[in-house]
């Protein structure tokens, strides 16, 4: 579970205030919102990258406000995707678990298992520059999914794909989300995938959260 | 102006430049002889000089990078109060004239505070004497390698994206563990042009070197002084083969350095 409470989060100029949500355990939720709306600043503020001024971030009834990105145990794929360029795919896969002391036999358990779910087997030894834009997303996706976790922060993830890749990491996320139970808040400037993809819809919009109910969601993909 | 004519003077005012370094090499080639060469490395005390060379410009160029890569690290990734202060003061090094850097050295380990002086205390606590002996040649040149070292690290670090060092972190990395594995990586040809620039500054270090260190013969001789100390005594052929042998040395030196950096690269 994601709950802000009463959050404030200064970015340079740029601030957002008093924001309160409550995100339930494994659900897939989008943000919607302008541009220069704060979409990106909300998810870098509940995965560490930026302070929280005031108020308080609770992850899965643990309180994180003060904790560093990497003690909130949050997977994050940001909208330029921040691959590491001297990695290959495997390395990208393997990092989170090697930080973690995983023992060798479980990691490659676990990479194989990702390379089969995102489709990267025959790139595992590809370094991530000689990756295509739907390649490297896959990549993205699966170093934040590597070492489970609870919550997932996708921003704009499928922004710079091909219709076809978009339909079937769409599949790939929801099929993730379906056999994890992880918590996804996934951000996007589309509706069509909002409607796809949302549990919850969420708007940010003049610095205001809006969650919107599993119900006005439903009617809003319907309609 | 035409594609041509920029390409004309492009190449023109280049290669005039490196014509005339190829015309001083060529000049100090000609002007001397093999076997001026040849006798100056027969010498036992131009023999000591080059190994005591090669020795503290590694030492003071890995001592240069060891300053260099977190000082270079923090000013391009963080800004703080003192941020400009500190980014100035790095290039006073550069910008003094040598001796004054000699003679800065001399005074901060003479200069006495209250009774007490960094040179004794670092003699009477840790035997280790500084002033006209090795670590002086050692420090002169660490101390303008470490600001040059500074520079180009500081120019690679801010070229490379810090988000996949911050998403690292939401992996699980330390700050330290994200600048080790995924920012130092990425800095690797940068570190290696640090490190010959390093090198190469230490090894033409001639001025603090003198001032702070001495000359003295099989002592705190290194090839800079050597090509001196033959000019004091009047033996302009042997001052010149030692001239060459330094280029060679330096050529040698940087040549492999770069090529270790292009196969790290690779």
């Amino acid at each position: 579970m994601i709950q802000l409470i009463d959050v404030s989060v200064h970015a340079g100029k740029f601030s957002l205030e008093h924001l309160t949500m409550e995100i339930p355990d494994g659900a897939y939720v989008v943000l919607m919102g302008a541009s220069g709306s704060g979409k990106t600043t909300l998810l870098e503020a509940i995965c560490g990258l930026k302070t929280i001024r005031s108020g308080q971030l609770i992850l899965n009834g643990r309180d994180v406000t003060h904790l560093s990105p990497a003690e909130r145990g949050i997977g994050y794929v940001p909208q330029d995707l921040a691959l590491f360029p001297t990695m290959t795919v495997l390395q990208h896969l393997e990092f989170a678990l090697s930080l973690r002391w995983w023992p060798r036999q479980q990691k490659r358990e676990r990479v194989a298992e990702l390379a089969r779910l995102l489709r990267l087997e025959s790139l595992l030894s590809r370094r991530v520059t000689d990756l295509s834009g739907g390649e490297s997303q896959r990549v993205a996706l699966g170093r934040a999914l590597s070492f489970h976790p609870q919550i997932v922060l996708l921003d704009e993830p499928l922004s710079a794909l091909d219709e076809q890749t978009r339909s079937e990491m769409q599949a790939v996320l929801r099929e993730t989300q379906q056999a994890s139970g992880i918590t996804f808040l996934h951000v996007t400037h589309l509706r069509s995938e909002a409607d796809e993809m949302a549990d919850r819809l969420v708007t940010l919009q003049h610095g205001q959260l809006r969650v919107h109910s599993p119900s006005a969601t439903a009617s809003a993909k319907s309609g | 102006m035409s594609d041509g004519v920029f390409h004309g003077i492009s190449w023109g005012l280049g290669g005039a430049y490196v014509l005339f370094l190829v015309l001083l090499l060529t000049a100090d080639f000609f002007f001397t002889s093999p076997q001026f060469v040849i006798a100056a490395l027969q010498k036992p005390e131009i023999q000591a000089s080059v190994l005591l060379t090669l020795k503290t410009c590694t030492l003071s160029s890995l001592i240069a990078l060891t300053f260099a890569v977190p000082l270079a690290y923090t000013l391009s990734r963080y800004r703080f109060p003192g941020h400009a202060l500190i980014d100035t003061l790095i290039d006073i090094p550069l910008v003094l004239p040598p001796l004054v850097l000699g003679l800065s050295l001399l005074v901060l380990f003479h200069f006495p505070i209250h009774g007490w002086k960094l040179e004794s205390w670092l003699r009477e606590s840790a035997g280790l004497p500084v002033t006209y002996h090795v670590p002086a040649i050692v420090l002169a040149q660490a101390t303008l390698s470490t600001a040059f070292a500074v520079r180009t690290l500081r120019a690679t670090f801010d070229r490379i994206d810090p988000r996949a060092e911050q998403v690292a972190r939401t992996l699980g990395c330390t700050q330290v563990q994200a600048f080790t594995f995924v920012c130092l990586p990425q800095a690797q040809s940068g570190v290696f042009a640090a490190l010959i620039v390093a090198w190469a500054r230490a090894m033409g270090e001639f001025g603090p070197i003198l001032v702070f260190a001495g000359s003295t013969r099989m002592k705190t001789e290194v090839l800079s002084t050597s090509v001196y100390l033959e000019l004091g005594m009047g033996s302009l052929q042997a001052a010149v083969a030692i001239s060459l042998v330094m280029v060679t040395i330096a050529v040698s030196i940087l040549l492999l350095l770069r090529i270790l950096g292009n196969w790290g690269d690779t």
